[in-house]
């Protein structure tokens, strides 16, 4: 029996977070990101609380089991605060991390929220100075009469310690919720977007960024349209794109203007009229945008579907898979519940071969681009047994129900997988529950 | 009319959430207004549609007319007099935007039948639309009005402050 999803074969490896089934709010997890080897995992949360995970060396006497993530460093990135003229209350709640490419010994990230992006620093200390003239071990200073002869101090061995230290805080620069945080390949600027603009800074500079995109109308009753996600070109520095709430997906070239109002290209699909609906506005509103590894392809989420766009051609996706289509006839329902506002995001592979994107129900599905196949699995505490194969899943939109279906009825809607994250190299996949992190492995080396 | 009461119920529905989001951690979130705002405007025009189709004799609302020169969009946004009951309680941005509207909403007082002209406590009697809910008690920040399960399609919506024009939510930024 061929194996869904390719050759891969879907095991449980670990799962972080709490048990209980009463969710703290601090602890819904808002991101989930790899650093570009893999190696590191980073977690943020509404809490304003980023966890980060390490691979650990591979455990050579068992080699089916793949590397296990542990805890590397906890810290608090955003703390709430409170804008004093507006009257509100800015969340803590960290919406994107986005690593830097590492340069040095240390590890760099950004992290941020509604408001305010922070560059931290992550480095680890393993020795420690001893010996020293002047201070006792516990730091007390020695009379300086005591002393009769000198040292050279040394550094010694001492449990590995991981600090987190906040380098940049960069601050003030967006009216609007900030949404997105992307990383330019020249290693030296980065964007951040809110509802109606696009920022550029540059790492090093805090107290100034250059607006690169502005779609605030003068008329604020005349909005259409508001941004919902932008990525930079993961090759071409000048490059970026960035999605809207119509489902239209601009890119914009940094060399042409200053101001990238004018898109370069503009990739848009024209409504299906059959499906319009009450609505059909809010379903087309793109949650995430992603370039592919290669810089070919870009994906978009929206609210049932995920799509493949070639760079080269504006006028309509390459590939569009369905998500959950059996939640057409619900959308009503999910209107009622706020469920329809929920932005999912997806994520390429390693090799740009298979996507992926997350469901209600604890479900996530998987779209082989290469072999035309897909799969439904499911992220459960039931489905935890050390190296347990996933089972694909299967909802039946109506009609009879075959065994080991669900009904749509029975979907907990309470349960969202809206982020996931998939390692650059290997087939080790990191998928958010509400509260919980499941890292899943292919079974097959 | 089928597509009328659907229409109704959502905006019954989204008028409640976009005065839910108000007290919304946070602050008024930009994208999600915009879209509670497009659907009450689908909603509202196909209301209005049906509406008409239902009384050929074309009893248009006064207000869609008026003030036409201004600003068109905004215009289209209009509540029709009946949804038209003023709230108070405006959020902070949006009070001079409230000033130009009071007259319109003056004037729709003027086309109202006698029953509704009070702003006081409507009784029984009164000759509310009857998709309008009943007015409820204020939540304590952090309440949920309702949680309505997926399936059951019911307008189990709370209270409702309306005459918030469809634009008008937006410069509340």
């Amino acid at each position: 029996m061929a194996a869904p999803g390719g050759d891969m074969q879907w095991c449980f490896s670990q799962v972080k977070g709490a048990i209980d089934d009463d969710v703290a709010e601090a602890d819904i997890i808002s991101t989930v990101e790899f650093n570009h080897t893999g190696e590191l995992l980073a977690t943020g949360d509404k809490g304003g609380r980023v966890v980060i995970f390490q691979q650990e060396i591979e455990n050579k006497s068992l080699p089916q089991f793949r590397s296990e993530y542990n805890v590397y460093s906890t810290f608090q990135s955003h703390e709430p605060e409170f804008d004093y003229l507006k009257s509100l209350e800015i969340e803590e709640k960290i919406n994107k991390i986005r690593w830097l490419p590492q340069k040095n010994a240390a590890q760099f990230l950004l992290s941020t929220n509604d408001k305010t992006i922070k560059l931290w620093k992550i480095s680890e200390r393993d020795k420690r100075p001893d010996g020293y003239n002047l201070k006792e071990d516990d730091g007390r200073y020695k009379d300086p009469n005591s002393i009769t002869s000198l040292r050279v101090p040394v550094l010694i061995p001492m449990d590995l310690m991981v600090e987190a230290s906040p380098r940049r805080v960069f601050a003030n620069a967006h009216t609007y919720h900030i949404n997105s945080v992307s990383v330019n390949s020249d290693h030296e600027t980065y964007l951040s977007a809110d509802d109606l603009r696009v920022n550029l800074w540059h790492l090093e500079i805090t107290d100034r960024s250059f607006n690169i995109v502005d779609i605030k109308p003068t008329n604020m009753e005349e909005l259409t349209e508001v941004i919902t996600a932008a990525e930079f070109h993961p090759h071409q520095c000048n490059t970026f794109v960035y999605s809207s709430s119509k489902g239209i997906i601009r890119l914009c070239d940094m060399r042409e203007s200053a101001l990238c109002d004018r898109h370069t290209k503009l990739f848009e699909e024209p409504e299906d009229p059959s499906n319009r609906s009450f609505f059909s506005e809010i379903i087309s509103s793109i949650s995430d945008v992603k370039f592919s590894h290669s810089g070919r392809y870009m994906m978009t989420r929206d609210y049932l579907s995920v799509k493949i766009w070639d760079l080269n051609m504006e006028n309509r996706p390459v590939e569009t898979y369905q998500v959950h289509e059996y939640l057409r006839s619900k959308l009503c329902s999910l209107y009622e519940n706020d469920c329809i506002f929920d932005k999912f995001e997806c994520c390429w592979n390693g090799n740009d071969s298979v996507v992926m994107t997350g469901s209600y129900n604890n479900f996530f599905r998987m779209f082989d681009r290469s072999q035309r196949r897909d799969v439904m699995l499911e992220a459960s505490r039931e489905n935890s047994k050390p190296m347990q194969v996933l089972k694909p899943r299967k909802v039946c939109a109506g009609g009879k129900r075959k065994k080991d279906e669900i009904s749509v009825d029975s979907l907990d809607f309470n349960k969202k997988i809206l982020h996931t994250a998939w390692h650059p190299q290997d087939n080790i996949i990191a998928v958010a529950t509400t509260n919980n992190l499941y890292i899943f492995q292919d079974k097959v080396n | 009319m089928e597509v009328n009461v659907e229409a109704r119920r959502i905006l019954a529905v989204s008028i409640s959430k976009l005065y839910a989001s108000r007290s919304q951690r946070g602050g008024l979130r930009l994208h999600r207004s915009l879209l509670l705002s497009m659907v009450m405007r689908s909603a509202r025009d196909i209301y209005h549609s049906s509406r008409e189709s239902e009384q050929p004799n074309g009893e248009q609302p006064a207000t869609e007319e008026p003030m036409d020169t201004n600003c068109d969009p905004k215009e289209k946004a209009r509540l029709a007099p009946d949804l038209a009951d003023t709230s108070a309680d405006m959020a902070p941005g949006v009070s001079d935007k409230l000033d130009e509207s009071d007259c319109d909403i003056t004037e729709d007082k003027e086309n109202l039948s006698p029953a509704k002209q009070s702003r006081k406590r409507r009784g029984k009697a009164s000759a509310a639309p009857d998709f309008l809910p009943s007015k409820r008690a204020r939540l304590e920040p952090g309440e949920e009005r309702y949680a309505a399960p997926v399936g059951s399609c019911r307008a189990g919506v709370g209270d409702y402050r309306s005459a918030l024009t469809l634009n008008q939510v937006i410069p509340a930024f």
